[in-house]
């Protein structure tokens, strides 16, 4: 079965030259932050699975600020790839690491490809692949989109997260005791409404924070879900009077 | 136990009722300082950075290309450059191609001879459709082959942002979002884009005006009618080098007079329609690149130039057979083409242009790279026929037509101003949703480029300058 990777990461960082070595597309890259607005899908394969990857818009959060912001956000939780590939500027990894912390509290089966490598070298800026991956609880691949550097690497973590040998334990962070009260006073309540399908501390924490767009977004999802399950019911029970 | 659809709704509505903080940002706070701490932790011990390896361009570059004293004067002068080297440059290989494509003609000219073709079909197939296509290939072929690989580099390198950077300031003041600059500045190359690329503006408001005012700047499919219009007419009392100078520097004023529309129009706009207090935000500027020279060069003269030239020629094949038969029926004593053309003269000839001006930018509708095409056909089977063998004649073909330089400016500036392209439109209603403000992006443009061409021609016509 295909499995589906989405690629997310602040603006101007490389997805789109990473999304087109991946799929051998050749969408437009440019040095440009806000370039990919609309989402862009390809395919690869490797020996082991075959893969269609999305192309999210680059954005500096995951809170509803605005339109592009939503569409990668809404694609994470309700659309659940099956591996998230944050790529990361390794020349401004502490800016960027803000945006792959938000996604780990989404989401567990998340790759960081940190990317630039090159660049961040010729700057004097070493990055310790293996505390980072420590600490974040993720694996965590270097590489050069552009020059092709680590990429071999990163497939190979691509394929085994796919086959579910990768272990992760997320970084979670740690909020203030009347936060953290709240969100353990939340959660089973959430867990009551969707079961394991959506991460409840996230959801939680984004209930506190009062997000109305992601209150509207969930309402649509629980409506939808109803509409399928009535229609599959419908059909059922049409077939029984038939027989 | 199973709730059912309402029961889940109202009670998600309960949960986010009373634990949602609506009146405060106290929460928000937190939640950002605490993913600003962890990050910054975990750069810590992760990341080390030696300083020794700061390169002179990272350190300086941006002091002066976006300082206050050098960066527009920078910018003006970047520029300049391209445009001086696309009209200095694309004369010979037009040339070239131009008496390539007339060697053809001949020998087209013998072969339909030799097969003792009736005289319509070599009218249709030779006179309309080969010798229109060749003109649009050897006029905007070498330009978009020159400007389109420079501009890609300047982009790759990272200075579009850097003018963006600049003229930041200059959209808040104009009440409009200081982003709107980076979607103004990829209009430059796509409106259509420029268009979907605003959903980077965060406020409704100032989003719509970025997208109302994005078609006041230059597309790929507008600069070659452009630089061509500035090449042939605007500097015909100039030889040599000065000519290539003051060509280039007619574009420019072309493009500065598109900015300010931009700018006034953004502020009229949010001073009436779209009232409210511009929103905050940082600009960051993206560290410059070594841009992939020769990948950057073959894709942007490929993909670009093939694109636009594509879709002008896949249109001239159709037009040109179209602009044949209707020339060539007679409704009276006149073709069915010169009355159509007739009905838009005098609405046409107010604003300083003719009616097939005006029945081209009305047929270029689908897309501005063949605004052009569809002039030259139409021109091409009514006037006397000119075989193509060189770019001076291309002059003779607009000046058999009436053309005076207030022609070419006024071609430019409606070029410029006029409503956007079938395809921006499509996207400006996806983007909006709304038929009312698609209707506006209609509208608005049309209506100052008839006021702004109709003011100069008057003004021109009237003090006899022409």
């Amino acid at each position: 079965m295909t499995k589906n990777i989405a690629l997310a990461g602040n603006p101007n960082t490389g997805k789109s030259t990473l999304f087109n070595f991946l799929t051998g597309l050749k969408q437009h890259t440019g040095n440009w932050p806000g370039k990919t607005v609309v989402r862009a899908e390809g395919q690869f394969e490797t020996d082991r699975h075959s893969y269609k990857v999305i192309d999210l818009p680059g954005t500096y959060s995951l809170y509803s600020n605005s339109a592009d912001e939503e569409v990668a956000r809404d694609y994470i939780i309700f659309e659940k790839p099956d591996i998230t590939l944050v790529v990361v500027d390794a020349t401004s990894l502490e800016r960027n690491l803000n945006l792959a912390l938000q996604v780990l509290e989404m989401t567990s089966n998340v790759i960081i490809c940190v990317n630039l490598i090159d660049e961040a070298r010729r700057k004097g800026i070493t990055v310790d692949q293996k505390k980072l991956s420590e600490q974040l609880g993720v694996p965590v691949v270097l590489i050069s989109a552009r020059e092709k550097v680590g990429v071999i690497e990163l497939l190979k973590t691509i394929d085994q997260m796919a086959d579910g040998t990768i272990e992760t334990c997320p970084y979670q962070i740690a909020y203030d005791n009347t936060v953290e009260t709240e969100i353990e006073a939340l959660e089973p309540k959430i867990k009551q409404l969707f079961g394991d399908h959506f991460p409840s501390r996230w959801i939680a924490l984004r209930l506190i924070d009062g997000d109305q767009h992601l209150l509207d977004a969930l309402k649509a999802y629980i409506q939808r879900s109803s509409q399928i399950k009535s229609d599959l019911e419908l059909k059922q029970g049409g077939v029984s009077h038939g027989a | 136990m199973a709730l059912n659809t309402s029961e889940k709704l109202s009670q998600l509505d309960q949960l986010f009722h009373d634990h949602a903080r609506q009146s405060s940002d106290e929460v928000r706070d937190h939640i950002v300082t605490r993913i600003y701490q962890s990050s910054q932790e975990l750069t810590n011990t992760a990341v080390e950075r030696s300083n020794k390896k700061i390169s002179w361009i990272d350190e300086n570059l941006d002091k002066i290309v976006t300082s206050k004293t050098f960066g527009f004067p920078i910018m003006f002068l970047m520029l300049g450059v391209v445009i001086y080297l696309t009209i200095a440059g694309a004369n010979v290989p037009s040339e070239m191609i131009a008496s390539a494509f007339a060697k053809g003609e001949d020998w087209l000219a013998v072969l339909f001879t030799w097969m003792h073709a009736p005289d319509w079909l070599y009218g249709i197939l030779v006179e309309g459709f080969y010798r229109g296509t060749s003109w649009v290939v050897s006029v905007m072929l070498p330009p978009m082959a020159i400007f389109f690989p420079m501009f890609a580099l300047l982009e790759n390198f990272g200075y579009l942002p850097r003018v963006a950077f600049n003229m930041d300031r200059m959209f808040k003041n104009a009440g409009a979002h200081g982003k709107q600059s980076l979607t103004m500045a990829m209009g430059f190359g796509c409106n259509a884009a420029a268009v979907m690329a605003s959903r980077i503006v965060e406020s409704p408001r100032e989003r719509m005006i970025a997208i109302l005012t994005n078609n006041f700047v230059p597309c790929n499919g507008r600069w070659p009618l452009l630089i061509l219009m500035a090449g042939l007419f605007m500097a015909a009392g100039f030889t040599g080098g000065m000519n290539t100078l003051v060509s280039t520097g007619v574009v420019v004023g072309i493009v500065l007079f598109g900015i300010a529309t931009t700018l006034v129009v953004s502020w009229a706009l949010s001073k009436t329609l779209l009232r409210g207090v511009p929103t905050h935000f940082t600009l960051e500027l993206p560290p410059y690149r070594k841009p992939k020279i020769w990948n950057t060069i073959v894709r942007a003269t490929l993909d670009k130039s093939w694109f636009v030239l594509k879709r002008a020629v896949i249109i001239a094949a159709p037009a040109s057979l179209v602009t044949w038969i209707l020339a060539n029926v007679f409704v009276g004593d006149v073709s069915v083409l010169e009355h159509i053309a007739g009905f838009f003269d005098p609405f046409a000839q107010a604003l300083g242009l003719d009616g097939y001006i005006l029945m081209a930018f009305i047929l270029g509708f689908p897309a501005n790279e063949i605004v052009l095409p569809i002039l030259l056909m139409s021109y091409l089977s009514t006037g006397s026929l000119i075989e193509v063998t060189n770019l001076s004649e291309l002059k003779l073909i607009f000046l058999d037509h009436g053309w005076t330089w207030l022609t070419a400016l006024n071609m430019m500036l409606f070029s410029l101003l006029h409503y956007p392209c079938g395809t921006t439109m499509f996207n400006i209603y996806k983007e909006t949703k709304s038929w009312k403000w698609t209707f506006m992006a209609f509208l608005l443009p049309s209506a100052i480029a008839i006021i702004v061409t109709f003011i100069i021609a008057q003004v021109v016509t009237g003090f006899g300058w022409v």
